[in-house]
């Protein structure tokens, strides 16, 4: 950020505030992460960061190179779009995972009989 | 000319994603963008993927909207879980039937509900199209059957035919 003293007040300002809030959004993610109690509800926290976490910052970065360069810098709705069409696929792995071992230790999971043919698809 | 754009929207979206990516719209950008969209959708041609039917319709800016604003409004409740004083929740899973087994509304569903903080897809039973999540503020399972069924499903099976 050497270029950073040429932002007007007004911009630094908003982007600095995005990525505070970001930051604040991912942190609180990752406190979860170790706050909550059993694996399934621990899955949910790091979506935070994922989302609105990652999605400020990169409004902030938007906003900044925008400023910076005065012309639309917005390339950053690729990290965007590759997070929200790839993390879906981690997460289901994940849970499958989860699934799988509570089942095998004859857990609370209601169970299912076993699929025939056809696997659900991730595309 | 099937043959030679086998997948238009996805050739498209490459060729986007490639502009984006340089920044420019300058002529060797988009010439180099539009030969790499046409090799990367004629090497998934042998993979025989059904191409999407999508309709054109207010329905994708009213998913957009509703997505968006349920992303919001969720990382704020599942924020307020993690900070609050025990961290105590009813979590738990909620099964779902589904109508549509179209397999791009299944996808997008998946990334709407994984992408939304306090739910989670966990398996999609494809015999008898049941759908079953995690959900880490359970109060009342009707709530997030109508979410997912009136507010998701219903848009999604109008964009995709």
């Amino acid at each position: 950020m050497i270029q950073a003293p040429e932002l007007p007040l007004w911009g630094a300002l908003i982007v600095a505030l995005l990525l505070l809030l970001g930051a604040a959004i991912t942190l609180i993610g990752s406190i979860g992460l170790l706050r909550l109690r059993s694996f399934q509800q621990r899955m949910h926290a790091p979506t935070l960061g994922s989302t609105l976490g990652t999605g400020s910052i990169l409004l902030g970065s938007m906003i900044c190179f925008s400023l910076l360069q005065s012309r639309l810098a917005i390339h950053e709705i690729l990290v965007a779009l590759f997070l929200t069409l790839t993390t879906p696929v981690g997460f289901m792995l994940l849970a499958r995972a989860a699934l799988f071992r509570s089942r095998e230790r004859a857990g609370a999971i209601p169970d299912q009989p076993p699929r025939q043919g056809e696997t659900k698809r991730v595309e | 000319m099937k043959r030679l754009i086998p997948y238009p929207l996805m050739t498209l979206a490459l060729v986007a994603m490639w502009l984006l990516l340089n920044q420019s719209v300058a002529p060797v950008h988009l010439f180099m963008g539009f030969i790499l969209a046409l090799a990367a959708t004629w090497i998934t041609v042998p993979l025989g993927i059904e191409p999407p039917n999508i309709r054109l319709s207010l329905a994708i800016p009213r998913l957009a909207l509703a997505v968006l604003h349920d992303i919001v409004r969720s990382n704020i409740a599942v924020a307020r879980i993690i900070l609050s004083r025990d961290a105590r929740t009813t979590s738990g899973f909620v099964r779902i039937p589904l109508d549509t087994r179209n397999r791009y509304c299944l996808a997008v569903l998946a990334c709407i509900i994984t992408a939304t903080p306090g739910t989670i897809w966990m398996e999609h039973d494809s015999r008898r199209n049941i759908l079953m999540l995690h959900v880490l503020d359970l109060v009342d399972e009707n709530h997030w059957i109508g979410i997912v069924k009136q507010r998701y499903e219903r848009l999604l099976m109008e964009i995709f035919v």
